[in-house]
């Protein structure tokens, strides 16, 4: 019989993730693996490992990993890129990690023009350290340190990073894309193939933002959580294509 | 040999791409701008990446993105900057990650001063970053000595997979000296010097292979690493470097280390002029430090030893205190914030002593 469908070379098949029940974070890895396989690069693949529940991945995947400090995966991806040009980069970075602690390495890897490709997961709040506000939070949402809800006197605005982003010359793709039903989730695989693809041909900085639910610190069920991503978060953070040039 | 006429920090960064680095990045901060500015000039003549990073802190990442790849790298900053850098440094000495580094040390805290100084001791040689790890650190006197330990660093950053320290100052950083510079290695040796680290860098591998797993800590495991980096710690015994200067019938023994050293050699000279036994000793490595120097001194004759260091309060004396063990006097020599010691002070502190 014709094989249509098998588990991607990407994650390990003796090993569970540790994500939480309703987590997009297994999905994308999932895509990732796909779209590694397919562009035929599994040899020269080396991902850059933020701080935050990402850093659960590091053990479950195939490929190489390396852990940056806190906010730096972007800065230690640009050192890897240059000196070894032949590897294929990728950083992995939830919203604290790439739009607050790291908000200055991915702004000057961007506005260098780096040829990265970076998977950026806002989920709008801090999950790893348990629920803490994060630069994306939704005004109103509460966070174990925002505990009234974010304010906008006190906490300022929900951060859109693409937006930011294609403010600057240098990047070449950056596309805000969700995984909260099977076309968005083809459309994520689609986008994420089309960052590496970038870096492959060597045009430059490529991101996909992936809006996802975090229902563990949200304090929501699984279906929950998706109702309030697809109410709440998607229309602060519209998806579609930002820059792609 | 051919003599050229160079800066410290000029030097250092040619050393350093004659033993092989091919990436830097750092920040702009006095008084060792003449590295980064050098290297921006040299790097492409080899072939290798320069980076301006955004900070220190980025700077020390891109470093330590570069050296997973077995590329030899290094960065260099001055004090206050190398308290930013040392996120990574931890990171790296964690990990195992190999690269060299620069402090070429100013006035502090905080911002201190411009100037040079030696007060960045304990962060030099104790705690370079969170968790109690250990680095080799090298403490040149002279341009020369900076030139031929940058040269050397790279290869114990390599056989140890750990940071290595070059613990200058503002005056070796900036002054112009004679220098014979080390060979030039070729291509073809940095090449094998990188495809050496081939099994552990993160460039990506093949499914026969096993994969790179870079950790600088993981949800278990990080007492079995502790452990594995103190044996490589314990190991560096053989290689203490240390300068002992005629001290075989001294009853007054100097100590210091770096331009301070320098400066009290040649009061030690002068004083041998006028007929006062004193002697010298000059750590070149401060860690692992040279306790040995100074357990092998015969207390029947040392009736004291004079600690000399630009620093208020001192900190190379905690260390020679650990040496001599209450057997002599110690008394300090200090300068700080900037000020340069003279030989003068050096000399009238030392007679004070017979």
């Amino acid at each position: 019989m014709e094989k249509v469908y098998k588990r991607t070379f990407g994650i390990r098949d003796d090993m569970v993730s540790g994500f939480c029940p309703g987590c997009m974070h297994g999905t994308i890895f999932k895509l990732i693996g796909e779209v590694i396989e397919e562009l035929g690069i599994r040899e020269r693949v080396a991902n850059v490992q933020g701080v935050g529940c990402c850093g659960l991945a590091m053990e479950y995947v195939t490929y190489d990993v390396t852990t940056s400090p806190h906010g730096r995966a972007c800065a230690v991806a640009t050192g890897v890129k240059r000196a070894n040009p032949e590897t294929i980069v990728f950083t992995y970075q939830g919203d604290g990690d790439l739009a607050s602690i790291g908000l200055a390495e991915s702004m000057s890897a961007a506005n260098r023009g780096e040829n990265i490709t970076v998977i950026f997961v806002n989920n709008g709040i801090y999950g790893m350290t348990g629920g803490q506000l994060a630069p994306t939070t939704l005004l109103g949402m509460k966070a174990t340190t925002a505990p009234r809800g974010r304010d906008a006197k006190e906490h300022g605005y929900p951060m859109h990073m693409c937006e930011i982003l294609n403010t600057l010359t240098a990047p070449v793709y950056l596309e805000r894309t969700s995984c909260n039903n099977p076309k968005n989730v083809r459309r994520t695989k689609a986008a994420i193939k089309k960052a590496f693809q970038n870096q492959i041909d060597g045009k430059g900085f490529s991101l996909v933002e992936v809006v996802t639910s975090c229902p563990t610190n949200w304090g929501m069920d699984p279906l929950g959580a998706l109702d309030f991503l697809e109410g709440k978060m998607l229309k602060e953070y519209p998806l579609g294509v930002i820059r792609d040039k | 040999m051919k003599r050229v006429f160079m800066k410290g920090c000029e030097a250092i960064a040619e050393a350093a791409i004659r033993s092989g680095c091919r990436f830097f990045a750092g920040y702009p901060i006095t008084p060792q701008n003449e590295i980064p500015e050098y290297l921006a000039r040299r790097m492409p003549e080899v072939g290798g990446n320069f980076v301006q990073g955004e900070s220190e802190v980025a700077s020390v990442n891109m470093v330590y993105g570069a050296a997973q790849t077995g590329t030899r790298a290094m960065t260099s900053s001055s004090s206050c900057g190398i308290s930013l850098k040392s996120e990574g440094i931890s990171f790296m000495a964690s990990a195992r990650i190999p690269m060299v580094y620069v402090n070429v040390s100013r006035g502090g805290p905080g911002i201190g001063s411009i100037q040079p100084s030696q007060q960045d001791y304990f962060q030099a040689t104790k705690a370079s970053g969170n968790g109690g790890f250990r680095m080799m650190v090298f403490a040149p006197a002279t341009v020369q000595e900076a030139v031929d330990m940058t040269y050397a660093a790279f290869d114990y950053a390599q056989r140890d997979r750990n940071p290595v320290l070059i613990l200058t100052d503002g005056v070796v950083g900036t002054m112009m000296e004679p220098v014979v510079l080390p060979p030039m290695r070729s291509e073809e040796e940095v090449r094998k010097l990188k495809e050496a680290h081939h099994k552990w860098a993160f460039v990506g591998h093949r499914e026969d292979e096993e994969r790179a797993l870079i950790l600088p800590g993981g949800w278990s495991g990080q007492e079995e690493r502790c452990i594995r980096n103190a044996e490589l710690y314990e190991s560096w015994e053989k290689d203490i470097q240390v300068e002992e200067y005629l001290i075989e019938d001294a009853q007054v023994v100097i100590t210091a280390f770096g331009i301070s050293g320098r400066v009290s050699k040649s009061a030690v000279n002068l004083m041998r002029k006028e007929g006062y036994k004193v002697g010298l000793i000059r750590p070149k490595t401060v860690s692992p430090f040279p306790y040995d120097s100074f357990e092998r001194l015969d207390y029947s004759r040392v009736k004291a030893i004079l600690d000399v260091e630009m620093s208020i309060p001192a900190q190379l004396v905690y260390d020679v205190k650990l040496g001599v063990k209450d057997r002599a006097l110690i008394a300090t020599c200090l300068r700080s914030g900037g000020e340069l010691i003279t030989r003068e002070a050096v000399i009238q502190a030392a007679k004070a002593l017979f």
